[in-house]
């Protein structure tokens, strides 16, 4: 295995772009060290992507929306004075992510790329409309999140493509987002559901909303018929008992030890219901 | 393979040290800096057995290469006690018999030694979140968490 540490994008991107054999970008390395001790994934050529400049910021921008940098951590997202007060879902939802140690180091980026179709923080970026910029050899180009995940364990990203930065859209007024999971424990555990919510409100009105589920298909979803069911409504329990309906009626999961199909297809409706208390909630106490 | 050449400080000291790129942290401080203290429990980050500071960040060294460690300060166990005085957290964990075995104890020290720092006045939740990936097999956890707890209120104190 070559470890390799660039100070710029072009550099990581054409290292990647030569290597022969497995590349793996090294962010938090919360997945690639887990799967290189396992024999799982050792890869010929290591990228440390946390040498190149301006990876570690979380920026304002001039829209109002947020730049993230790829090598941000969970701590470091949690931490920062006013970026939970705008999207507090997304930065619960990565909060999710393992423990204090695993905090301290584990990214979206990483999260998004590793391809588990259980990622925590991958519903709540895809349902705030959440866009990576993806560098290649022939240049940069902007891709929403839900276009990354292609399966288990792979993502739509071609070789010699890496994810460049992270963002998040303006909040703007009157909106709220929420992501919630199912897991047995109550910590440190891997998602047999996961909802994430993102509403605007026009007066008491549900005017704009997103739905994404994780861990109930092979990629994270979009759903647009649980949105349809919020948008015009007051939230009330006709608009929740369609929301829960069109949650449960995506999914496509798999069997296993932590959950069955009949199991994660309920709790998924049971979820989104709930995330979508808690974004109404905060969209209706930060309207002005 | 060729060998990488890492410079960078453990509890102060400079180090250098050579290490193959799949190293990790741990194994170099364990196997290449004779610094035992912390401990190899799963080697999935799992178990906190291995925790240490990186920078001031608690973190897993088993999740971290030995060639992460360029140019960084490295906190371990070892760096806890000044000489031959133990830590605030050291004394009455020995007090409390907050341990059994001991194989969890220095992850556990580095983990809530970095939780003080950050938040001198925990409650007993925050303490048990904080400590959710450290793992002990032995003590069913409340006597650690009445030491750290206790710990807290006399630096406050002392303070
Ligand atoms: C004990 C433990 C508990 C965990 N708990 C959870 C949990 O509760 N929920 C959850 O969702 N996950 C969990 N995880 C998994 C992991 O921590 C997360 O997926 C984390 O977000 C990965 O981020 P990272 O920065 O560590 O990624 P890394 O391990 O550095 O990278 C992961 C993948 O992303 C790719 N990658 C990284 N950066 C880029 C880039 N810029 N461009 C393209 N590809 C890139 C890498 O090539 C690799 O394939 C846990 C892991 C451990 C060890
Ligand atoms: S050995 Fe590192 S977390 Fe268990
Ligand atoms: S004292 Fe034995 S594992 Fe904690």
């Amino acid at each position: 295995m070559q470890y390799h540490k660039p100070e710029n994008f072009e550099d990581a991107v054409a290292i990647a772009a030569q290597a022969q054999g497995l590349t793996r970008f090294l962010a938090g390395g919360t997945d690639v060290l887990v799967q290189l001790r396992a024999d799982i994934a050792v890869p010929d050529t290591l990228v440390d992507v946390k040498g190149i400049g301006g990876v570690k910021d979380i920026t304002r921008e001039s829209d109002g929306g947020w730049r993230i940098g790829i090598a941000v951590s969970g701590a470091e997202m949690t931490e920062h004075p006013d970026l939970g007060r705008d999207w507090p879902g997304v930065v619960e939802a990565t909060d999710l992510i393992g423990s204090t140690q695993i905090q301290g180091r584990a990214t979206m980026t990483g999260n998004l790329c590793n391809g588990s179709p259980a990622a925590d923080a991958v519903p709540a970026m895809v349902a705030v409309g959440m866009s990576v910029s993806v560098t290649g050899p022939d240049g940069t180009r902007r891709v929403p999140v839900e276009e990354i995940p292609a399966g288990p364990g792979r993502t739509s990203l071609a070789k010699g493509e890496m994810i460049s930065a992270l963002h998040i859209p303006p909040r703007g007024a009157a909106g709220g987002d929420a992501y919630l999971r199912f897991i047995p424990r109550t910590e440190m555990d891997i998602a047999v559901v996961g909802c994430a919510v993102n509403l605007r409100l026009d007066g008491d009105t549900v005017a704009e909303a997103r739905v994404a589920l994780g861990a109930v298909a092979p990629t994270v979803l979009l759903v647009a018929d649980a949105a349809d069911a919020l948008v015009g409504t007051t939230l009330d329990d006709k608009a929740l008992d369609a929301l829960a309906e069109a949650a449960s009626a995506a999914c496509k999961p798999i069997d296993d030890k932590r959950g069955t199909v009949k199991f994660r297809t309920h709790v998924a409706g049971v979820l989104a219901r709930r995330a979508a208390k808690i974004a109404y909630d905060r969209a209706r106490s930060t309207r002005t | 393979m060729s060998k990488m050449h890492i410079t960078t400080t453990v509890n102060g000291d400079d180090v250098e040290f050579l290490c193959d790129p799949r190293e990790t942290l741990l194994d170099v401080l364990r196997d290449r800096l004779g610094l035992t203290g912390a401990k190899e429990g799963c080697g999935t980050g799992d178990c906190g057995a291995c925790s240490v500071t990186l920078d001031g960040r608690l973190v897993c060294s088993c999740l971290v290469l030995g060639a992460e460690a360029e140019g960084k300060r490295i906190g371990t166990i070892e760096g806890m006690a000044k000489g031959e005085d133990l830590h605030p957290l050291q004394k009455k964990f020995i007090e409390h018999a907050a341990l059994q075995c001991g194989i969890c104890t220095p992850g556990i020290l580095v983990a809530t030694e970095a939780l003080l720092k950050k938040n001198p006045d925990p409650s007993e939740t925050e303490v048990r979140y904080w400590l959710a990936g450290n793992l002990c097999r032995c003590t069913g956890y409340d006597k650690i968490i009445r030491a750290v707890l206790e710990t807290a209120a006399d630096m406050r104190e002392a303070s």
